[in-house]
């Protein structure tokens, strides 16, 4: 962080301008933060104040918003799973097609939600590709809670795998090719030298994981069914109470931004303190988790 | 030094105005039909319908164009709460077809309609399975044995009152494994064969063809849902909008729609 911090000084210095970047950068800067904070405010002026606390108090909203965050948990849980060895893999293996993994891995990213609970629904549906296998064998995933966590891992995965990989990559393997000849095992280089090593990345993958979990509507509205207590998670609870309470949907959005605000602060905080942590062991360009590029 | 600050000051203004047009331009205007008022019915027209009126919408609009050259209908599709708060927030519609008298009577009573809104069709829900039956739905009462898996609309949309309405009236307490939020959706899940069966209107079932089969039930007379029609806010192209809610509420509406499987009001 200090090595950029001193080419952004140099390069500075060579333009003469000390304001590092010009004024109109911040014109179009500051249009940008009103396009984000502007919807937020309005929301919030929109809130029945003195209605606030019954109205996010009730039980639809307390059992969504829990059935909630008992999903987004266990969607975590399984992002760190399966997105740790994937990170892994792509960041340190070298095999054929791993270019079209990553593609795969990338994929929910940029796709609608719906596509993603369409998809889901042909796999493990009761007509789907699996899902017949699966109810010979006594489970029934279609508007199950694990409906929903499975809707949330396919839509959080990429976040997890990506800062990951970016985090895996920025730390170089140094410390491994080390550890390795001083002879332990792959395991134990795993275990005692790149997750240590890369701990924010995975600290701020998760957390990011959490939150898109949180906020996923599409693919379990989809897949999953809407059912108190059961599917129906607090954006849909949103989506449905729109339908005749706008109050009562204003409020819960307010508890979702709240939420998704206090996770990413989580998430850009954690980082930097990290680095810091970890300054004496690990050298060059700590970047936060997220920044995958190379330098 | 002091120009270059200058120049850059003026790069950030023009940005600024770059900036803001571009985003005023995102609202969409007014429809461009008020110029041509006095010769006869033309212009343009911005129809907002219940999704459950997308197939005979369509064809209606197609030949309402057909039938006054010079006439351009948009239509614009989603579940009436939805669109009846477009409306209430200055979304440009000249018509509003609602699938349920609330939502109707909600923009009456903000004073956004221009006269009295028209019921022109009824709509009555239907047992839809899909095509092999596999839980041999026969009868409404058949819903609530134990592993029929039933999908139902939530309560606050018009779908699912209507099915509290029928379940009272039925006398049959339904456990469904869902509820959502839209009749598409429920009808989704039975076309998908993830649920035995659902509760969608009778349209629905019909313009689903032969991925869904309907079981009507008696007790569906219970909660029949009108479908009003009314001319939006003074002052935009009313003489277009008369001639097109004549037309949806006139014969030729009607037959389109009870082809659709809509009852009459």
């Amino acid at each position: 962080m200090d090595d950029t911090q001193t080419k952004e000084t140099m390069k500075q210095a060579r333009n003469g301008a000390y304001g590092g970047i010009p004024r109109w950068v911040y014109a179009i800067a500051a249009a940008g933060g009103l396009l984000v904070l502007l919807p937020v405010a309005a929301m919030v002026a929109k809130v029945n104040w003195p209605q606030f606390i019954p109205l996010v108090t009730s039980e639809s909203s307390m059992t969504a918003l829990g059935l909630s965050l008992r999903t987004s948990a266990a969607s975590t849980a399984l992002c760190l799973v399966l997105g740790v060895p994937l990170a892994l893999v792509l960041a340190r293996g070298r095999f054929p097609g791993q270019g079209l993994l990553r593609s795969f891995v990338l994929l929910p990213l940029v796709l609608p939600p719906v596509v993603g609970g369409i998809a889901l629904l042909y796999t493990f549906g009761r007509q789907g590709l699996l899902g017949r296998t699966l109810e010979v064998a006594g489970l029934q995933i279609a508007f199950s809670t694990t409906a929903v966590v499975l809707a949330q891992t396919f839509v959080a995965l990429p976040f997890l795998v990506v800062s990951l990989e970016g985090a895996l990559r920025t730390a170089g393997n140094r410390y491994e090719e080390v550890a390795a000849t001083l002879g332990a095992r792959p395991t134990t280089v795993l275990r005692r030298v790149t997750l240590p090593l890369v701990l924010p990345g995975l600290a701020s993958g998760a957390v990011l994981s959490f939150a898109r979990s949180l906020g996923e509507f599409g693919a379990t509205l989809t897949f999953a069914g809407s059912l108190q207590g059961v599917t129906r998670t607090l954006p849909l609870e949103i989506y449905l109470q729109r339908e005749t309470d706008a109050d009562a949907a204003v409020a819960l959005s307010l508890v979702l931004v709240a939420v998704a605000a206090a996770v990413v602060a989580l998430a850009y905080r954690r980082p930097r303190s990290a680095d810091i942590s970890l300054a004496g062991r690990k050298s060059p360009t700590a970047a936060p988790a997220s920044g995958g590029g190379v330098p | 030094m002091s120009s270059f600050r200058g120049k850059s000051r003026i790069t950030a203004a023009a940005a600024a105005v770059a900036l803001a047009g571009a985003l005023t331009s995102c609202v969409p205007a007014a429809p461009a039909g008020n110029a041509t008022p006095n010769s006869g019915p033309s212009g343009a027209l911005t129809v907002f319908a219940a999704s459950s009126l997308k197939a005979t919408f369509t064809r209606l609009a197609a030949e309402f164009e057909a039938r006054n050259p010079g006439t351009k209908v948009t239509l614009s599709f989603a579940g009436s709460s939805d669109l009846a708060t477009q409306i209430t927030q200055g979304a440009p519609a000249d018509v509003f077809a609602s699938a349920d008298t609330r939502n109707m009577s909600r923009l009456a009573d903000a004073g956004l309609l221009d006269g009295t809104a028209r019921n022109f069709a009824t709509n009555v829900l239907v047992i839809a399975v899909p095509p092999a039956n596999p839980a041999s739905v026969t009868s409404f009462a058949d819903l609530a044995r134990p592993g029929v898996k039933v999908v139902v609309c939530a309560s606050q949309v018009p779908c699912g009152t209507a099915a509290d309405a029928v379940e009272k009236a039925a006398g049959v307490t339904l456990s469904p494994v869902s509820e959502e939020s839209s009749v598409t959706d429920v009808l989704g899940k039975v076309v998908s064969g993830e649920a035995d069966a659902g509760l969608v209107y009778v349209t629905d079932v019909k313009g689903a063809g032969a991925k869904v089969k309907g079981i009507p039930f008696h007790e569906s007379g219970e909660a029949v849902n009108t479908y009003p029609i009314a001319a939006v806010g003074p002052g935009r192209n009313n003489e277009l909008a008369e001639a097109f809610i004549a037309m949806v509420a006139g014969a030729d509406g009607s037959a389109i729609l009870s082809e659709a499987g809509f009852g009459a009001p």
